[in-house]
């Protein structure tokens, strides 16, 4: 769509009356201060209190076993818990647009949406009173009988996989609904009618269809988990170190903010690789994701 | 399998009980908080001790209820006014981005574009550290040159707007976009044609018509903003959000005020959530 008229006087107020603001949302909320914490990232306070350019920050990282190793570990699970929010919130993508009415899809909606605008610190509270030693879980399960011993499931990796699971989940169920719902239904009548069964027609026809969802979807879950800070650290034990805590401890508690926006480049650089080698490998655009 | 297929009993009582196993799974800590907000424990466990509204109304010292507790209704009210001010900001600047990306052409737009996107795919912990970075040189720099401190360059309430802002945004944008690629353009080209400037073709046309999306891009960007607490957590000043205090809480002295809280919380955006349902339907 070209612009109108205006364009021969060679200045469009419209145009300028809305980049100007855009430009200063970009410039200076986005783009300086990613600048300035990559500079940062570069600077060590000498002994005269002055600061110097130094690769100190990044030694630090890779001399450091706890600081790398944390870092591997954070990206391995936010891979294995996209992996896993796929596994658990496709299904319901499909029940939701293919399997049952209209009117019911709508209310299952409400329920889908009611824990992702409670905010994440609410939920991962609700887990920690489920999971806890005296929780709710394991006073259910002594009372019936099943185990006489409460269950050690919180401050464990297994109660801090449920937090990020349960935050995360949804940002994949929401993309694939919106994939399925332009899915013409007579694509799978038509494979039925041909006789394939039901694994073939999921795993030939319906997740192929969708795999622009999936694709938006598992970017949206890896970035929430990899920069997830409530669930490892209320729902996490003390091996549950996950890299965001390193970064927080950097700049609330050892006031280290030089060091500290190193990790945080650190942890932007491996997120955004894992991003684009998800768009590589699925052919998709980041200009698609958002949409 | 679907609507209009017929399928095995097996399948269908299978995938049922795994849809009723996944809503009970998204519940349970939703039930399990609100339900124990009215028990009348001085800890949050069962067993189930009678009820009580003690954590609502109690002003005694063992038992505080929310109402009466003042640093947890200041935080709320720090939470509503941040989230107004975020909503506000970023409605204006992302319906703004909405419109100069769908409707203008110019050099850089796809930078641009990719730009407005990244908070996407940026963690909220970066963008935290990286505006704290950045304003408290800036801060520091005015203080040395200029000899006047300036509140905005340090952690403080509107910094915490700005931070919001700065995702919240991207946001906005889309939602509005969303809804601008249904516009009819010849209606914005028939204004132009009847001698509207183009300023006035936007305001009385294209905005009426973006109307519903501009305001559920508001309600979307306060509960991004009231939920928000990874960028949050670094650039707050004296006077804390409500995540914020209720984290400090759950970390150090858990008592059942943060049910009674969280309760508040997940009453007033069920409802929110069912009106919504009911305007989507009464539109349709």
């Amino acid at each position: 769509m070209n612009s109108n008229s205006n364009n021969q006087s060679g200045f469009n107020i419209t145009f300028y009356l809305l980049i100007v603001p855009v430009l200063i949302w970009l410039i200076f909320m986005i783009v300086i201060p990613h600048v300035e914490m990559f500079i940062s990232s570069f600077l060590v306070e000498d002994d005269m209190g002055d600061m110097v350019f130094s690769f100190a920050n990044y030694i630090e990282f890779f001399s450091q076993k706890i600081y790398w190793l944390t870092f591997v570990k954070t990206a391995a699970y936010s891979v294995g818990v996209t992996i896993l929010a796929f596994i658990i919130a496709f299904p319901i993508a499909f029940y939701l647009t293919k399997v049952t009415s209209k009117k019911n899809a709508g209310f299952l909606m409400v329920l889908l949406l009611i824990p992702l605008w409670v905010g994440e610190l609410v939920t991962v509270y609700g887990w920690m009173v489920l999971l806890g030693d005296h929780g709710v879980i394991n006073h259910a399960l002594i009372t019936i009988g099943i185990i006489n011993e409460p269950l050690n499931m919180l401050y464990t990796n297994f109660s801090m996989v449920v937090g990020l699971l349960y935050m995360s989940m949804l940002f994949m169920v929401i993309p694939v609904m919106s994939t399925l719902q332009s899915m013409d239904d007579s694509l799978i009548e038509a494979a039925c009618d041909l006789g394939a069964s039901k694994w073939d027609i999921y795993t030939k026809i319906i997740i192929p269809y969708s795999m622009p969802g999936i694709t938006s979807g598992a970017i949206i879950v890896f970035m929430l988990v990899i920069g997830d800070y409530l669930a490892p650290n209320l729902l996490g034990g003390k091996n549950s170190l996950w890299f965001t805590e390193q970064i927080y401890n950097s700049f609330l508690q050892t006031f280290n903010w030089n060091e500290g926006a190193a990790f945080g480049f650190l942890l932007l650089m491996i997120s955004s690789a894992i991003i684009w080698l998800a768009l590589k490998l699925s052919g998709q655009k980041l200009e698609k994701v958002g949409s | 399998m679907i609507r209009s297929l017929p399928s095995s009993s097996l399948y269908r009582i299978g995938y049922g009980v795994y849809v009723f196993l996944f809503f009970t799974f998204l519940l349970m800590p939703l039930v399990a908080i609100c339900v124990l907000a009215f028990n009348d424990s001085n800890f949050i466990s069962l067993p189930w001790n009678g009820f009580t509204l003690d954590w609502f109304f109690s002003e005694s010292d063992e038992r505080q209820g929310v109402f009466v507790d003042e640093e947890l209704i200041a935080s709320i009210v720090t939470s509503l006014s941040t989230g107004f001010f975020v909503a506000v900001l970023s409605t204006l600047v992302g319906t703004l981005a909405a419109l100069l990306f769908e409707e203008e052409q110019f050099r850089l737009k796809g930078l641009l574009y990719f730009l407005a996107l990244a908070p996407l795919v940026i963690p909220g912990v970066i963008l935290g550290i990286s505006i704290l970075l950045t304003a408290t040189s800036a801060g520091n720099h005015i203080e040395d040159t200029f000899g006047v401190d300036i509140e905005l360059f340090r952690p403080s309430y509107w910094l915490v707007v700005l931070g919001q802002f700065s995702f919240a945004a991207t946001y906005v944008m889309l939602l509005v976009t969303a809804r601008l690629k249904k516009f009819d353009r010849t209606l914005e080209e028939a204004a132009l044609s009847l001698k509207a400037t183009r300023l006035e073709a936007i305001w009385y046309v294209t905005i009426p018509f973006l109307r519903p999306a501009i305001i559920g891009a508001f309600v979307v960007a306060f509960i991004l903003s009231f939920s928000n607490i990874n960028t949050t957590i670094f650039l707050i000043g004296s006077d804390p959000t409500l995540p914020i205090d209720l984290y400090s809480r759950i970390r150090f002295s858990s008592t059942p005020v943060l049910n009674a809280v969280s309760f508040l919380v997940v009453v007033t955006i069920s409802a929110l959530a069912i009106i919504n349902l009911f305007v989507n339907r009464s539109n349709k």
